[in-house]
């Protein structure tokens, strides 16, 4: 039965390259995805193109590329990534100038586009924002930056039809990294393959955070101890064509592959279990099942899925607001107390000097700042040997929230004794919200470049 | 006792939405944990912190349960003003419960 082996190689924008460069060497693989887009890059992303109209894609595209390059020929990989974020047409410019300049030949560069929605976002101001019902689009249009739908697999399955070594998108749901090269492979669609699309996406999901599958995220010292966390290895994940596949890593790699760590990763993310919402299938975790067959070796069966969503999600990201911080740090048994006083100062002299805000929260590293007042102080100690003060507050203007830092740091010479190591930051805040459109307002669609 | 000594768990993010899960490490302690562990309890155990509903999800299949906590991170993870705007660390908040 035919077999495809797929690695990951980044669960986040600035992961760690050395996996990734361990798998492609040594992990026997088809394929590697490197997923690099949280919820908010893409808008970051944009706001970096208007400035300069060659950046905009991952900050470590150059970085990876020159790494990954010279293994990917030599080993007959291909490669599918997000990287592009919001300029993937930039992204693939630059990853065939690398080639290029490292004299490697006959490679072909697939750029996919077609999330960008930004220029007909007028058409859908009557459309309802997900996060903040009821509320339109209309009504922060002003402030919209950027407007990116979360594609499927298509636009992959097509490059890799035609011939493509590495895949380069924006944004795309995260497990249509990984479907999209097993529809391309095994010709599978999500009407007449329920199952194998459900272990599909399993498999995507469980790829693409990277080592959170092999043991990272997981440590507990003395509950869940992982070997080798400084050198963990990520998953691989080996598939059939009847869909069955187990999960497992390079067998020298730190981090360790157990049911546990699969079914912490299955959860992650998830809300309903029996409906993992994906641009390809609605999935169905509700009876997935891990059984180990080998040290770090894990067999997942039992997923399936519920054919394919009616609209896309789109991530429209927004200019929301300013956000202000200072934090400094109180030492010695009376800690608590002069974090306490300062605080007191600190919400007395922002009524003198005028700041507005709309929120504002002052919290103590080492005693509450994680989990608020009640559930910290029911394992809290008597007294702590330091304690930082943290504040911060949501702003309309710049202006108020630079107050928030400066006022923490002027207890430096107007506070409580003994302050220290006081930090500032005001930040611009751009936010996230969604709204869904049909499938018919997206137009895939995927160029080549060959080196 | 305290969850983290038959259970593990993992906190996902998705806007203002945090989901939290509760594995059991022994399938014979999972009836317990189904039985103890209700979305009321949770509701009111993060009552400092969740303005919304709480939704659980169990996965019998796994001996896991998914707790999704809505209006649960400061009015969502680009906007909030916690320390940990994501919620990460609320799994091993879970885990301090008492049953």
């Amino acid at each position: 039965m035919k077999k495809i082996r797929i690695g990951s190689g980044a669960g986040y924008a600035g992961d760690r390259i050395e996996p990734a460069v361990e798998l492609m060497e040594k992990g026997n693989l088809d394929y590697i995805i490197f997923e690099c887009l949280a919820e908010r890059t893409i808008a970051i992303g944009q706001m970096d193109k208007l400035k300069n109209p060659k950046k905009g894609y991952n900050q470590l595209l150059e970085y990876r590329m020159e790494k990954i390059l010279p293994i990917l020929k030599k080993n007959n990989i291909k490669v599918i990534t997000n990287m592009g974020s919001a300029n993937p047409v930039e992204a693939a410019n630059v990853t065939a100038k690398l080639a290029h300049e490292a004299n490697l030949s006959d490679i072909k560069i697939a750029c996919v586009t077609g999330d960008d929605i930004l220029s007909d976002i007028a058409d859908y101001y009557n459309n309802n924002i997900l996060e903040l019902d009821p509320c339109s689009l209309g009504e922060i249009k002003d402030k919209i930056v950027s407007a990116n739908v979360y594609m499927g697999c298509e636009g992959i399955v097509e490059a890799l039809e035609n011939g493509a070594d590495i895949v380069i998108t924006g944004r795309v749901s995260d497990p249509a990294l990984t479907i999209g090269p097993l529809c391309y492979e095994f010709g599978w669609n999500p009407d007449e393959n329920i199952y194998e699309m459900g272990q599909a996406t399993l498999a995507g999901h469980l790829l693409e955070c990277g080592g959170q599958a092999t043991g990272g995220y997981y440590a507990d010292p003395g509950y869940k101890d992982v070997p080798g966390l400084e050198r963990l290895g990520f998953p691989i994940v080996e598939i059939g064509e009847d869909g069955e596949f187990f999960v497992t890593k390079v067998p020298e790699a730190g981090g360790l592959v157990t049911e546990d760590t699969l079914k912490e990763q299955t959860i992650y993310e998830i809300h309903d279990p029996k409906a993992y919402m994906t641009p390809d299938v609605i999935a169905d975790f509700s009876h997935v099942k891990f059984e180990e067959i080998a040290k770090d070796m894990v067999k997942a069966s039992n997923a399936t899925s519920h054919g394919r969503p009616e609209t896309y999600k789109v991530s429209i990201g927004y200019r929301d607001c300013y956000i202000g911080e200072g934090e400094i740090s109180y030492g010695g048994s009376n800690a608590m107390a002069r974090a306490r006083l300062a605080a007191d100062i600190i919400e007395k002299r922002l009524k003198i000097v005028g700041c507005e805000y709309d929120e504002l929260k002052i919290e103590y590293i080492g005693f509450n700042s994680l989990y608020g007042n009640k559930i910290s102080a029911g394992f809290a100690p008597d007294s702590f040997s330091e304690i930082r003060l943290r504040v911060a507050a949501r702003t309309r203007d710049k202006k108020d929230a630079d107050h928030i830092g400066n006022e923490v740091e002027a207890l430096y010479t107007s506070g409580p004794a003994g302050g220290g190591g006081a930090t500032k930051k005001t930040s611009d805040i751009v936010s996230i919200c969604s709204i869904f459109v049909p499938r018919s307002a997206v137009d895939i669609k995927v160029n080549y470049l060959e080196v | 006792m305290k969850l983290k000594e038959i259970a593990h768990s993992r906190t996902g993010d998705k806007g203002d939405i945090s989901n939290i899960s509760l594995i059991a490490y022994k399938a014979e302690d999972y009836p317990l944990l189904k039985e103890k562990v209700t979305p009321e309890l949770v509701k009111e155990y993060f009552g400092e912190i969740c303005n919304g509903d709480v939704i659980r999800y169990d996965i019998d299949s796994l001996c896991a349960m998914n707790f999704v906590l809505h209006k649960a991170l400061g009015g969502g993870v680009t906007r909030s003003l916690s320390l940990d705007k994501h919620g990460k660390s609320l799994s091993m908040a879970l885990l301090e419960m008492e049953i």
